[in-house]
């Protein structure tokens, strides 16, 4: 059951404003995204065309407390298909980021987002792979200046988003 | 008209060194036999894809630093994983046509003392190999035509969609990695479900949903009796072949379909050895595919 109350006018704003977003409005509910969706094809759960009505309607809670939501491979196939071009994985992915900022990101974002703070590189390469590239004759790895990284986590504002959930 | 200058800045990105190191060892051993060199960028970090499902501004800050240090060297950025390509690609091609994007991005960059300015390219291995390096030079390296060998070909995503960006194949009927095996002499055969998306990239969040898909095309490989199923991703590749065994686990079936890289494919018919190849650092091993040649 659908509650005023629990819409929010300004909802689709804040998703349309972000790049790739646009569109959302035009969005007639074919069903096309959901039809073509691999994971749509292999659960009940993730409903791409249902993420967007959503987001038309100002169900702001709904969506972003919706586990779902992180569920797009974004393998784009919606985003070719779409015939009102609504560019239907960026609409999920600025969910997706707007979740964020309001509660815990799943735990394999935070280890990738800290491992890209810390090295540059989203997974600490251990030390035995870089021997053995020194084994296998490959040359050293780009050292990833970890000092440019860290300035652009706070010129993003993403470095408090991190914080917090260090906290 | 001079041939064009075949020399690119590799971008190797974060998943091949930490685990699919046999993908980088083949390609530099065919570039090199193909004559396209290698520049290596000690400054180049993650392309920036991991973090776009949390932070949007944060992928295109780490993406636009990698494209503004390929601006500066003056040559095109090619990568081997299908995520860095498109990632890069898309980029490069929305903050040249966005003004406004593109100053919000450089704000960012101005931080790190960084500029976009727009006058790089990106391509993907498949990209150089099929339209700089070209069919005719590939074929004059082939020394040993695999013509007993019959593939599956598995593309992947980002090298193909969102198509407006990338425009170079069609994602609903991919050719550009099928001519490539061609020239091998191996066969390629067509199967159900072909353009599927691996999956891998949720694999940290959910992996059963993975594990099915990829047990959906392994079948459907397996159906065709494909020798071999053939990738261009180090995220696909980890999907078919370090996973495999969990699938073949999970659903108690047994598949043992080796997944190769292009380039060890291509390697094998310029009669490179496999130990060349890195081929025994495949999971599923290929040892019976080389008795066949
Ligand atoms: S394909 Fe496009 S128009 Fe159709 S439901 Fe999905 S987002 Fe809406
Ligand atoms: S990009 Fe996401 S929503 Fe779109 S088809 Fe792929 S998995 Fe489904």
């Amino acid at each position: 059951m659908l509650r005023t109350t629990e819409m929010d006018p300004k909802f689709k704003y804040e998703i349309s404003k972000t790049p790739g977003s646009e569109k959302l409005m035009l969005c007639f509910q074919c069903g096309t995204c959901t039809a073509d969706c691999p994971i749509a094809r292999f659960t009940d759960s993730y409903r791409p065309r249902k993420l967007v009505r959503m987001v038309q309607l100002g169900l702001k809670d709904r969506a972003l407390s919706d586990d779902s939501i992180w569920l797009c491979t974004s393998c784009f196939t919606c985003v070719d298909h779409c015939p009102q071009d609504v560019g239907t994985a960026e609409v999920v992915r600025a969910l997706r980021n707007l979740a964020v900022k309001e509660r815990p990101m799943p735990r394999v974002y935070k280890e990738l987002s800290s491992a890209i703070r810390k090295t540059g590189y989203a997974y600490e390469i251990p030390q035995l792979r870089l021997r053995q590239r020194e084994e296998k004759g490959l040359p050293p790895l780009p050292k990833g200046d970890v000092e440019s990284v860290r300035k652009l986590f706070k010129a993003t504002s993403f470095s408090k988003t991190i914080e917090e959930e260090e906290e | 008209m001079a041939e064009q200058e075949l020399k690119y800045l590799l971008f190797l990105g974060c998943v091949i060194p930490y685990r699919v190191s046999s993908y980088e060892v083949s390609t530099r051993k065919i570039l090199d036999k193909l004559g396209v060199e290698l520049v290596e960028m000690p400054e180049f970090t993650c392309c920036g894809l991991p973090l776009d499902p949390v932070n949007h501004d944060m992928m295109l800050g780490l993406a636009a630093r990698n494209l503004a240090l390929a601006e500066q060297q003056n040559l095109p950025i090619m990568a081997l994983c299908n995520g860095c390509f498109g990632v890069l690609n898309h980029t490069n091609k929305e903050l040249k046509e966005d003004k406004k994007l593109r100053e919000k991005v450089n704000e960012h960059l101005k931080e790190i003392g960084a500029e976009f300015k727009g006058t790089t390219t990106v391509k993907h291995l498949i990209h150089v190999l099929a339209e700089d390096v070209g069919f005719e030079k590939i074929e004059k390296t082939i020394k040993k035509s695999l013509n007993p060998l019959k593939v599956a070909v598995h593309t992947g995503c980002h090298v193909m969609r969102p198509s407006k960006y990338i425009g170079s194949d069609d994602p609903e009927n991919p050719t550009l990695l099928k001519k490539l095996i061609r020239l091998t002499g191996a066969e390629t055969l067509d199967y159900i479900d072909e353009n599927e998306c691996c999956g891998n990239p949720i694999i940290g969040v959910n992996s059963e949903i993975p594990l099915q898909l990829a047990r959906h095309k392994l079948g459907n490989i397996k159906a065709v009796k494909a020798h071999a199923l053939i990738t261009v991703c180090p995220f696909c590749h980890m999907m078919y072949d370090l996973h495999q065994p969990r699938i073949e686990r999970t659903f108690n079936e047994k598949y043992g379909i080796p997944v190769l890289h292009y380039p060890q494919l291509l390697g094998l018919a310029m009669g490179m050895s496999h130990e060349e190849l890195a081929l025994k650092e495949l999971r599923v091993k290929a040892s019976e595919l080389l008795t066949l040649l």
